[in-house]
């Protein structure tokens, strides 16, 4: 059997990208797209995208052809899973930045794997709220320079992969632009989990992040991220010290449990049994 | 509930909210907790499921009008409930539901603020963040119901609106109001209109910001809608920065209400071509009205009133009307003066009396109102 060549043009409308060159959302759809091109769908009606305001929101809306609701800063998750509760059917995937999806929207991220939420958010951190201009974001490294630490960042950052996993995600992974083919891979297998999903993929950007920590080109950056990387199993012999200045990457879990669309529906039917029965 | 017969209950307004909605199609219903709304969330949870109706209690109101915001592009007629608290954490989504034409029912049972306030207390303090609690120009629809009945009526009416002009509606009560317990007469289901958003034919592509209601497509059906806030065209296609793209889309999407509002006002009115005092009220604060008019017509004084249903837009002829006749308006209301001054604004000539009162949930009794029908009217 002849396997169709991928192009991410079939997916997408002719229209084209506005990120910077050299941005790392380039990588991230590219991944995205090759993952649901290898799983078979030859188009997107299957999906539903969800994002909020930030670079990495305007990835699905409108570059991807099929239906995308584009909402407030923060609140795609809980748009997302509403649209699951109501059509099953679709594969809910949710585009999201670290400012949009743990920073203002942290709350609903939470819950969202609490609930396990039949949904996939993909959330590209470039450590940096890079749309308004590069200020400092909850994902940003200490001592980093930004438009809003000129004399370093001051506060720890977030762990956003290992927080959807002790908050009850289904799966939870991390990588980053300089692992394309492990992003594809485990974005293939969240669309095929059941339940909530989170992808994180560490990115780029060279405009308002690279620029100003000192960074001179992509290649730098990239080169950062392979030789900080470092992987799960590996980190947890070393000591917090030790992982201060790496990214952890790989799967932090992969589970089974009962989804909210499983226990929600198993309600109605309970609900319409009684009622039949009164 | 189900019926063809005409049926009598005792309800609680929040009560009548709720089986009005659901009769009206509600059936994906997100809400936060919050006195005195309360009974609204409860009594959906316990009703929705029964329907194939799906109920969410989500992490906070900004959860649950987003929640709202998705099932109802899903396709789903969809409503949340809340006070003024809540409500304020909820602007922000009123104005993507405006300016991406996303048809919701949101109730705000007012309670006393500002900030946490009087939680338990009624007030009428949220008339003009019902109006104008977003950001950005838009066109606001808000009822007022002022008895259980109504509330069931005007819930049924705001989910109408909100399909044929596909866009939020606000059903502005109060804590009186939803805790009230009365009887309610529910007509046969046949006998209730329900209108039901526009869809759009196989070959359609320009959703949004038409001259008149685009039609809503609802997402997996093949259309392939770009929902977004940000400035769009027609088609949903994103254009930040081009004023003219704006002007139309915005404009349109405010005047498919403004070009509308007197099939969206609606007022009850009493004598209003013959007083010589005119009353101009609204919620609960309007079921003092009609003893103290009672009173005062025994008493020789022609007294008449106007009583939103619709606060928003407001029912600006009506007042005029009724402004023409009398002399002097008095508006009672549970505020220090919001729709006071809507009135004087209408009324252009005539005298315009505030009867304030605020703190505590204590109504504006009839003979506060009839004082000041009798103060220069011997």
């Amino acid at each position: 059997m002849m396997v169709e060549a991928f192009s991410p043009r079939k997916y997408m409308r002719d229209l084209k990208f506005p990120f910077c060159p050299g941005c790392g959302l380039f990588s991230v759809s590219d991944a995205f797209l090759r993952a649901v091109h290898e799983l078979g769908y030859k188009d997107l009606s299957k999906f539903v995208f969800c994002s909020g305001i930030g670079c990495s929101s305007w990835v699905p809306s409108p570059y991807y052809i099929g239906d995308s609701l584009h909402t407030l800063h923060g609140r795609s998750i809980p748009v997302a899973t509403s649209v699951k509760l109501v059509r099953p059917d679709l594969n809910v995937v949710v585009f999201g930045g670290d400012g949009d999806i743990v920073g203002i929207g942290l709350g609903h991220f939470i819950h969202a794997a609490r609930r396990n939420a039949d949904v996939l958010v993909i959330m590209t951190n470039n450590m940096i709220y890079g749309m308004t201009g590069g200020q400092v974001a909850p994902t940003t490294p200490l001592r980093t320079k930004t438009t809003t630490t000129p004399y370093g960042s001051f506060e720890h950052p977030i762990d956003a992969a290992r927080l959807a996993a002790a908050a009850g995600a289904a799966y939870s992974a991390r990588w980053t632009t300089a692992h394309p083919n492990d992003l594809r891979k485990s974005i293939k297998k969240a669309i095929q989990t059941k339940g909530f999903g989170f992808i994180e993929a560490v990115s780029q950007c060279p405009t308002a992040y690279g620029r100003r920590a000192g960074f001179k080109d992509i290649g730098e950056m990239l080169k950062w991220f392979k030789e900080s990387a470092i992987a799960v199993e590996q980190s947890k012999k070393m000591s917090e010290k030790e992982l201060e200045k790496r990214i952890v990457v790989g799967e932090f879990v992969q589970r089974s449990r009962p989804t909210l669309v499983e226990t929600v529906y198993a309600m109605i039917e309970e609900a319409k049994a009684g009622a039949k029965q009164n | 509930m189900k019926s063809s017969a005409s049926n009598t209950y005792f309800l609680q307004g929040n009560e009548a909210c709720v089986e009005a909605a659901v009769i009206a199609g509600c059936r994906f219903f997100a809400g936060y907790p919050i006195s005195p709304a309360n009974e609204i969330a409860e009594r959906m949870s316990t009703l929705l499921p029964k329907v194939d109706g799906i109920f969410m209690q989500m992490e906070d109101e900004l959860a649950s009008i987003n929640a709202i915001m998705g099932a109802s592009w899903a396709g789903k007629k969809t409503m949340t409930a809340t006070s003024g608290p809540g409500f304020s954490l909820m602007q922000e989504t009123i104005g993507w539901a405006f300016m991406t034409e996303t048809p919701c029912v949101i109730v705000d049972v007012q309670r006393v603020g500002p900030g946490t306030g009087q939680a338990t207390k009624c007030a009428q303090g949220d008339v003009m963040q019902s109006r104008w609690g977003t950001h950005g120009d838009y066109s606001a629809i808000a009822l007022s119901p002022n008895s259980v009945q109504e509330m069931f009526e005007l819930t049924i009416r705001a989910f109408n609106l909100a399909e044929k002009y596909r866009t939020p509606v606000i059903l502005l009560t109060d804590e009186t109001i939803a805790h009230l317990r009365e009887q309610v007469t529910i007509p046969p289901l046949e006998n209730i209109r329900i209108i039901n958003r526009k869809k759009p034919e196989a070959e359609d592509k320009a959703f949004f910001g038409l001259e008149e209601v685009a039609p809503m497509p609802a997402i997996g059906e093949g259309f392939n809608v770009a929902v977004t806030a940000s400035t769009h065209d027609e088609y949903g296609v994103r254009f930040t920065a081009d004023p003219s793209v704006h002007t139309r889309i915005v404009r349109n999407i405010n005047d498919k209400i403004r070009n509308h509002a007197d099939d969206i006002a609606d007022v009850e009115s009493y004598n209003i071509d013959n007083c010589q005092v005119g009353i101009v009220s609204y919620g609960c604060t309007s079921r003092a009205v009609h003893e103290a008019v009672e009173e005062a017509e025994r008493k020789g004084i022609e007294t008449g009133y106007v009583r939103l249903k619709t606060v928003w837009p407001f029912p600006e002829k009506a007042v005029k009307r009724l402004a023409q006749a009398a002399k002097k308006l008095i508006v009672p209301e549970m505020n220090l003066g919001q729709i006071f001054y809507e009135v004087k604004r209408a009324a252009c000539s005539a005298e315009v009396i505030p009867i304030n009162k605020i703190g505590g949930g204590e109504l504006i009794a009839p003979e506060e109102i009839l004082a000041e029908i009798e103060r220069g009217n011997p």
